[in-house]
């Protein structure tokens, strides 16, 4: 059902929203007051009622990664955030750090404290200026007021909180990527384990979260763990709280929408997109950022499940968005952020698309992924030209199968999924390039 | 002629340098600083220089500067164009922006133009995609992009 919030998005249309004051008006760092005030322990168990499933795409119960940080460590203890947002389709955490920042710099301290840190990194991709800006400025206001330094609120507790920006790399976007790029080196995907929480940025005990994740954080605070997760229509499946929706592409109203977890493509394409674009029919959707699988709007839900009874018989446009939900049905909710194609679009142009940025962002360091991506890039580019073979076309879900589960990090499977889902549901399509050649003109991206 | 930083610029790198337990960190951040001070691009001087200010070997310098794609390892223009292309903006005629910078610059993406004004690239998701298609121009984003809004663009910057 939907329902529409504003705890993270009051502030998008104001003028001076992303300022201090815009933000106090609204209640802004009450939550942190109310935390700083709790035993360390029960600042977890707070978040953890609240069910917050990580928002920068795997899903991950916030406050249970919390508490996998040491009770109590000799050496320091970060916070990492992780704003590097590059998967593509997805555009939400920009539009927080730039219209909302004193949400993140608020929920940056609830972080650490909860954690038992003294130092948060904001990992911002370099292209995002305006973000660092207004993080800058946030974290300057914040400081002056005595927000940040020495006694936050009174407290005895010290905390800092800096903006560190990357230089141009996807997989910067990857936690053990990112943290070693944040130590100055390249940002390639660490082996797991050691996790960050033994072994993270700088050796030392490390929280890596998503900018929305943390920006919430306060909000939790304010109104309380459980209320805040009883807003969700996935609260059985804790799937808690509210979030940042995203859609792009063919849609007449492409942006974002906060709303309660639990809504549904349809309500997010239709309700709030504004339907789509020439109102012609959907040819594919992706759920949650490009890694995610593609789906046709066809698709029937049918999971044995109790808590899919309401669902199942339905289609995957009617499916509650929400990381179990999606993961159950073999998808990925990812990001929340989703890419909408209409029959005007040809889904093998749509996949040459991503595979050539997969092919361009991945690392190299694992050979399934580095040879696999190039390779089938290579094979698309000869079917797009119209000189494919049905062979190759079998050999590029072979080789997406190859590169799952067989690579360091899980950009690996990022990129086999489009591959593999595309090929399988629209073979017609792709076969049509290899039976008929290219007739480029007839095929393309927009309507 | 080594490269240095003026005054101003040495100030803003021992401010980088305070935000992180060691030197090491502080390699990205002073790479765009220093990066900004050379005419926006990454020459062999200021990879000694990075090397020596933050007492690391060339070597890991060189290879920092070589993963990331927003280091320049050449001269480039005076201003940078880089238009997105991935999947979203493809889906909303990034293709027609892209060629139309090409023809109005007179050079394909990679390239600068012949007065050494604009250097063109192309971007993968620039977290832009609700405002597709969408170019990035210097520090700046311009975003729902028409050819007609792309022409006032340029026109400002061969000015
Ligand atoms: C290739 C790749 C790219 C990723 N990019 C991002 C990103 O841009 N932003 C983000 O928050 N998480 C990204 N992630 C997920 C992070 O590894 C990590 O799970 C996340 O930051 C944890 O925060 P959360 O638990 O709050 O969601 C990426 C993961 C992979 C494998
Ligand atoms: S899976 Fe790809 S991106 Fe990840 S570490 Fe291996 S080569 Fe690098
Ligand atoms: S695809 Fe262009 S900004 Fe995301």
């Amino acid at each position: 059902m939907l329902k529409t919030t504003t705890y993270l998005t009051h502030s998008y249309g104001l003028a001076d929203g992303y300022k201090l004051a815009a933000y106090e008006q609204q209640g802004g760092y009450s939550g942190v007051k109310k935390a700083l005030g709790m035993p360390r322990e029960a600042v977890i168990e707070e978040m953890k009622k609240a069910h917050i499933r990580g928002r920068g795409g795997a899903g991950f119960d916030a406050g249970t990664k919390w508490s996998f940080m040491p009770k109590q460590s000799q050496k320091p203890c970060y916070l990492v955030i992780n704003a590097d947002e590059g998967e593509p389709g997805t555009f939400k955490d920009r539009s927080i750090m730039e219209k909302n920042p004193h949400a993140l710099v608020e929920g940056c301290i609830i972080g650490a404290y909860g954690i038992g840190a003294h130092a948060a990194y904001i990992y911002v991709r370099d292209e995002l200026h305006l973000s660092k800006a207004r993080l800058e400025g946030a974290i300057a206001e914040a400081r002056a007021k005595g927000y940040l330094g020495s006694r936050p609120f009174g407290f005895d507790y010290a905390m800092e909180v800096y903006v560190h920006t990357g230089a141009g790399a996807y997989i910067c976007g990857e936690e053990t990527g990112l943290l070693n790029s944040l130590e100055g080196r390249r940002g390639e995907p660490r082996l797991k384990p050691p996790f960050p929480a033994q072994y993270g940025a700088f050796g030392c005990p490390t929280t890596v979260n998503n900018v929305e994740t943390i920006a919430i954080a306060p909000t939790v605070f304010q109104m309380g763990g459980d209320e805040f997760s009883k807003l969700s229509q996935l609260h059985h499946f804790n799937d808690g709280g509210a979030r940042i929706f995203g859609v792009s592409g063919h849609v007449k109203k492409p942006g974002l929408y906060e709303a309660c977890v639990g809504l549904t493509l349809r309500e997010l394409i239709y309700d709030l997109g504004g339907g789509v674009l020439g109102d012609r029919p959907i040819l594919a959707l992706i759920p949650g950022g490009s890694s995610c699988p593609v789906h046709r709007p066809d698709e029937i839900i049918n999971h044995p499940d109790p808590r899919f009874a309401p669902f199942n018989g339905k289609t995957i446009l009617d499916l509650p968005l929400g990381v179990d939900t999606f993961r159950m049905v073999g998808s990925m909710l990812g990001t929340c952020c989703a890419i909408v194609l209409s029959d005007a679009a040809d889904p093998v142009l749509a996949l040459h698309n991503l595979m050539r940025f997969y092919r361009h962002e991945s690392c190299g360091q694992c050979t399934p992924c580095r040879e696999g991506c190039g390779w089938i890039e290579r094979i698309l580019d000869k079917i797009v030209a119209g000189q494919g073979t049905i062979e190759e076309l079998d050999r590029v879900s072979e080789i997406a199968s190859d590169i799952t589960g067989n690579t360091i990090c899980a950009f690996g499977d990022g990129a086999a999924q489009p591959a593999l889902s595309f090929v399988r549901k629209y073979r017609s399509h792709f076969e049509d390039y290899i039976l008929n050649g290219a007739k480029s003109q007839t095929r393309r991206l927009t309507p | 002629m080594a490269f240095a930083l003026n005054a101003e610029q040495n100030q803003k790198l021992e401010q980088i340098l305070s935000r992180y337990p060691n030197k090491m960190a502080a390699c990205i951040p002073v790479l765009h600083l220093c990066q900004e001070a050379n005419a926006s691009w990454v020459s062999d001087d200021v990879i000694e220089f990075v090397a020596k200010r933050l007492d690391l070997p060339t070597a890991h310098v060189k290879g920092v500067v070589t993963f990331y794609t927003l280091f320049n390892q050449k001269p480039v223009g005076k201003h940078q164009v880089w238009v997105c292309r991935t999947l979203s903006c493809a889906l909303r005629g990034s293709d027609k922006i892209l060629e139309h910078c090409e023809k109005r610059l007179g050079c394909h993406v990679g390239e600068t133009s012949k007065d050494g004004k604009v250097t063109l690239r192309t971007a993968e998701c620039l977290a832009s995609c609700g405002s597709a298609p969408m170019m990035q121009v210097d520090k700046t984003y311009y975003e729902n992009l028409t050819v007609e809004q792309v022409d006032r663009i340029l026109d400002t910057l061969v000015r």
